[in-house]
């Protein structure tokens, strides 16, 4: 029997008072695609902080691989791509290039170095993957939103992990570079086996690729297929068919 | 006087030597900073390190280890703004405002209560580069091979971790350790350099050499090694003009930096980086 990717039991986590996730339960198989969901407020970068561990919750479990997070060590099985353009600091004048090995740290012992030339073929595959080969020269401030997000999903797959984490990744994306985004999202998971944890707004685009659908809203309102989404009543009770179509019509 | 006879002089290779080594490791240390917006830490624990020179002396500490003397204290106020940026969530500037005026207000008290040192305590206020003994540079030589190792042993989590902390820490990195390692050497190259540069130049060493890097530079690395030639360029140039000009030397060093600042602030308007 195959391990969870990502077993979470009745986690709760607080923010300033208020509970942002309540009994939260989530099962995350390798080759899973989850989409993530939900309105302003429902705790979906809550849920995504404490599997990174970023966010110690308050009570529950959490196991990534089938290690209690607190012990879990292998970084380098998981590759994660925050939202754009809200963590990094644009003054660093680090290159392209440098963000990218810089994905690759969590493969490297003491002292880490990802400046070698045995590193540069997976630079490169990365380079090619995200299309950016032509700009890996450039400084990582001085780019476009979508240039800077691509840079950042290939600073997350350089190192080929097995989970791929993304926060909201198309807010900073014009429609095109969106769909192309999505396209080799869907290649890595079906070429590469990644599994894939999406939290996304973009409910229009979501019915079309997750092979699971989570709905959240400080506890997980809906978790299932697609079809299951699309044809429940109960859930179109709940969000109203304009809402249900909406994530449903692609699909 | 000729470059050639200048540099017969004792005190003017003692300057040039520990000068430089310190001002590159201000440099190095000063792009990693300034881009965590920590620039004025080195102001803050300049402050420190008056306040702790005062404490020791007040101690009768001997005034040749009282140097070295202050280091603990200085250590412990550096992790004190790391601190108080974890836990009471201010600002980096803000904590660092806190620690000096602690130091500050600690150094004038013991003044105050010893009635006044036999020790200069005001040189290290502002230092006097051209008065470098030999024992001065060989810790300075010192503290620069254990900086330039410790750098280059943690280059990519140091660069990780000011690029973003958080995502550093989703690759397994401990950020923790990392910027106490950042402020913990920040620390001991402001005590090396307090005696010898004085506050004000210490603080200056620190932040011009590194914005004029990031004005130019077209990658991390690049920044580093910009930055370094700048502050060697500034101190080399520095002592130079003070020597022949008869003008105090880290004063120029300072108005130098600042020189290469705007030219390189003025230069990337002229030639945008590629």
């Amino acid at each position: 029997m195959s391990v969870a990717v990502l077993a979470m039991e009745k986690l709760v986590c607080r923010y300033q008072g208020h509970e942002a996730l309540t009994d939260v339960t989530l099962n995350v198989m390798a080759g899973d695609y989850v989409g993530i969901v939900g309105p302003n407020g429902s705790g979906k970068s809550t849920l995504i902080r404490s599997i990174l561990g970023l966010q110690i919750p308050d009570s529950g479990q959490l196991l990534l691989f089938g290690v209690p997070l607190a012990s879990f060590r292998e970084w380098k099985r998981i590759g994660y791509l925050p939202q754009s353009m809200r963590h990094f600091n644009p003054a660093v004048p680090a290159t392209v290039e440098e963000v990218i090995r810089l994905g690759l740290l969590p493969h490297k012992k003491f002292p880490r170095r990802v400046g070698g030339r045995s590193d540069t073929p997976a630079v490169q595959r990365a380079l090619e993957a995200l299309g950016i080969a032509d700009i890996r020269r450039k400084l990582i401030g001085e780019l476009s939103g979508g240039q800077q997000q691509r840079t950042l999903l290939a600073r997350a797959i350089v190192g080929r992990p097995e989970l791929l984490i993304l926060d909201e990744p198309t807010t900073a994306l014009d429609p095109e570079t969106r769909e192309r985004f999505y396209t080799l999202l869907g290649e890595l998971h079906r070429e590469e086996g990644t599994t894939i944890i999406l939290v996304t707004h973009d409910t229009g685009s979501i019915g079309s690729m997750a092979s699971r659908l989570v709905y959240l809203d400080r506890r997980i309102i809906f978790d299932g297929t697609l079809d299951d989404f699309c044809h429940s009543r109960e859930m179109t009770a709940f969000f109203g068919e304009a809402s249900q179509h909406l994530i449903c019509h692609r699909h | 006087m000729s470059l050639f006879q200048m540099f017969q002089y004792g005190f003017i290779q003692r300057a040039t030597v520990a000068g430089s080594l310190i001002a590159v490791l201000c440099a190095i240390l000063g792009v990693f900073l300034v881009l965590r917006r920590l620039s004025l830490i080195g102001d803050g624990l300049a402050h420190v390190t008056f306040g702790s020179v005062a404490l020791a002396l007040f101690a009768n500490v001997p005034p040749l280890v009282v140097t070295l003397a202050a280091l603990p204290l200085v250590m412990l106020a550096s992790l004190g703004i790391l601190k108080l940026m974890e836990r009471a969530k201010i600002f980096g500037d803000a904590a660092v405002g806190i620690v000096a005026s602690l130091g500050i207000a600690v150094g004038v008290l013991m003044t105050g209560l010893s009635g006044g040192f036999s020790v200069d305590l005001f040189s290290y206020l502002f230092g006097n580069i051209l008065s470098v003994s030999r024992e001065e540079v060989i810790i300075a030589a010192v503290l620069f091979l254990l900086i330039i190792t410790a750098i280059s042993l943690y280059y990519y989590e140091l660069l990780a971790v000011t690029f973003d902390e958080e995502l550093a820490q989703t690759s397994g990195i401990n950020t923790k350790r990392i910027n106490t390692l950042l402020v913990l050497l920040t620390s001991l190259i402001v005590v090396l350099a307090m005696k010898v540069a004085g506050i004000m130049l210490v603080s200056a060493l620190i932040v011009l050499p590194a914005v004029t890097a990031l004005q130019i530079a077209t990658g991390f690395r690049t920044a580093l090694i910009l930055a370094a030639a700048c502050a060697l360029l500034s101190v080399v140039g520095g002592i130079i003009a003070s020597f022949g000009l008869n003008i105090p030397a880290g004063a120029t060093i300072i108005i130098l930096n600042f020189g290469l600042f705007l030219l390189a602030f003025l230069g990337r308007r002229v030639v945008p980086r590629r």
